[in-house]
């Protein structure tokens, strides 16, 4: 099932999860021409760290909202665990660019948001909230407002609002763009942890090829817009050395190297 | 007055003194209060000094009106008026403000409640009042009715376009982010949009309010004399100026304490993280 369009180099051995989330000849035309997909075939397999990766503007955002059900498609259909997609759903939770977070609120009133929507009682939510914030690493900070947090805490805070809802799926959409090279370097530490101690489903957008290098089991690369699969790669990395050997690693270079190479296509 | 444009100009707070200043003079510029009291006091000199040369000879000092306004205070003339004036001046506010942001609201909910109430407030904001008031007489009589409709006349349009402004200005991210967690219509609106909106519906109160304390007396000037706008014609009337002055600083500052107070309501119910940054 994996990669229909993908003009794939990577032999298709990935196969081996079974796909949460399958996206079927997908297209995108927003209102005033501008086409973002073009029949976009695709599968997540569960349980990994899905990456899309591509030039700016080829529509991965536009992607991610479509499986999110946060955008209408054009054509084609979005399908979880088998089930086409209509709108969002309690098994997917978006963690957004801009964080997305209520400035009239606290953190744990954040964190706990998608609960309280669901009518969870508060004492019962404010204690699973502060479960995830802890485990994002802002514990004590919980009584605070989003403006006295920096860039890089208040995108944790929009990662527990993900997490604590207990979805399946975890979008996250240039969830690192807003911070600084250190915390971003933090932050995808604290993912790779989340990823082995959560067993979700997470898609991940992002600019950087090193991020998803590091980050992913898989990588999809997009083409330019309107956007079609160009290679899907998997990614195995030596997952228990120090994050400085797997920088270092032989494996980590050349799957770096090998998506420049790729997307240098695309520069011109 | 200060009170409702200082919300849109924060810069006016005092940032860059020049260096070469002292360093006590310095603190002091940084206290709000001094800040204020200083400003206050370049006033009323600057009145005082106005009425002194005088500019004219119906323009009483300073010192004159404030004795004046005691006297009304102490004989209890003023409170009195006052009372007659807040009649319609509540009940205008009150109404103005429930159903102004009640409109405001629905506008910014509902583009087919837009279309239709935009053209109307924005053609009530920019009509000229003197010129309405005789129709409202004609179809109200010279009661309370008449002086409520000019105070709503005065205070809804700004109220209502305030409200429609700040619903319709909800960060789109956050309606996104309602929206990928499952709320539902009654709790994206009560959750997010209002919650959202409020400090620009406040500011809309504000406005809509110290207009209603204009319309207020102007309805007393033009419909018939009673309560505060009594004293301002009839002290004119017997060229007793510092008296009515006196009055339409009383109106000021009835106004100003109105407006203040209800900042100090947004802070403290709606806004509490304001309250946490101070
Ligand atoms: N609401 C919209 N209306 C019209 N065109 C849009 C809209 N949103 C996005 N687009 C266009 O669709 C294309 C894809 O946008 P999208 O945001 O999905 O790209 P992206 O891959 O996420 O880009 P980036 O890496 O810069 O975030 C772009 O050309 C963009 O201009
Ligand atoms: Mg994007």
């Amino acid at each position: 099932m994996i990669g229909l369009q993908a003009q794939t180099a990577a032999p298709p051995l990935a196969a081996d999860a079974a796909p949460i989330v399958e996206v079927r000849g997908l297209s995108k035309i927003y209102p005033g021409g501008v086409e973002a997909l073009n029949d976009i075939s695709l599968s997540f397999p569960e349980g990994e760290l899905t990456t899309l990766l591509g030039p700016s503007g080829c529509g991965k955002t536009t992607l991610l909202k479509i499986i999110a059900g946060l955008l209408q498609p054009t054509g084609g259909e979005v399908r979880v665990r088998g089930r086409a997609v209509t709108g969002p759903g309690p098994e997917r939770s978006f963690v957004f660019q801009d964080f997305a977070l209520m400035p009239w609120a606290t953190v744990i009133r954040n964190a706990a948001f998608g609960l309280e929507l669901r009518g969870v009682p508060r004492s019962e939510r404010e204690a699973v909230a502060e479960k995830y914030i802890a485990s994002v690493g802002l514990k004590g900070f919980e009584t605070k407002y989003p403006h006295e947090l920096s860039g890089g805490m208040r995108q944790r805070v929009g990662l527990a609002r993900a997490l604590a809802v207990n979805a399946d799926i975890v979008m996250m959409d240039e969830p690192f763009s807003a911070v600084d090279e250190q915390t971003r370097r933090q932050f995808q530490e604290d993912m790779l942890r989340l990823v082995a101690q959560e067993r979700k489903t997470f898609l991940f957008v992002t600019h950087s090829i090193e991020e998803a290098v590091y980050v992913s089991n898989r990588i999809v690369l997009l083409s330019r817009r309107p956007s079609r699969v160009s290679e899907i790669i998997d990614v195995n990395l030596p997952r228990d050395s120090e994050p400085d050997q797997i920088r270092r690693h032989p494996a980590y270079l050349d799957t770096v190297e090998g998506i420049w190479q790729t997307l240098k296509r695309y520069l011109d | 007055m200060t009170p409702t444009t200082r919300e849109f100009v924060p810069a006016a707070v005092p940032l860059g003194r020049p260096a070469s200043s002292p360093h006590s003079l310095q603190t002091l510029a940084s206290n709000p209060y001094a800040l204020r009291i200083v400003s206050f006091a370049i006033v009323a000199l600057a009145w005082e000094w106005a009425g002194r040369v005088p500019v004219s000879p119906s323009f009483p000092t300073f010192g004159e009106t404030a004795a004046a306004l005691f006297s009304m205070l102490a004989d209890g003339s003023l409170p009195a008026a006052f009372a007659n004036t807040l009649v319609p001046l509540a009940i205008g506010i009150a109404l103005s403000s429930v159903v102004g942001v009640a409109i405001g609201v629905a506008m910014g909910l509902n583009e087919k409640v837009e279309w239709f109430g935009v053209p109307i407030f924005i053609v009530l904001q920019a009509a000229p009042l003197a010129a309405l008031v005789p129709l409202l007489v004609l179809a109200y009589g010279i009661g309370v009715t008449t002086k409520v409709f000019v105070v709503c006349i005065m205070a809804m349009p700004v109220i209502v376009l305030n409200s429609f402004k700040a619903v319709r200005h909800t960060p789109h991210s956050l309606i996104e982010m309602g929206r990928s967690f499952m709320a539902n219509r009654p709790q994206l609106i009560g959750k997010i949009i209002l919650r959202s909106a409020t400090p620009v519906i406040f500011a809309g109160l504000r406005l809509g309010t110290a207009a209603g304390f204009v319309g207020a007396i102007l309805a007393e000037l033009l419909v018939t004399p009673t309560g505060v706008g009594d004293i301002i014609t009839y002290s004119q009337s017997t060229a007793d100026y510092p008296r009515m002055y006196a009055a339409i600083a009383g109106v000021i500052i009835v106004s100003v304490l109105f407006i203040e107070g209800l900042g100090w309501v947004e802070q403290r119910f709606l806004r509490p993280e304001k309250r946490s940054a101070s």
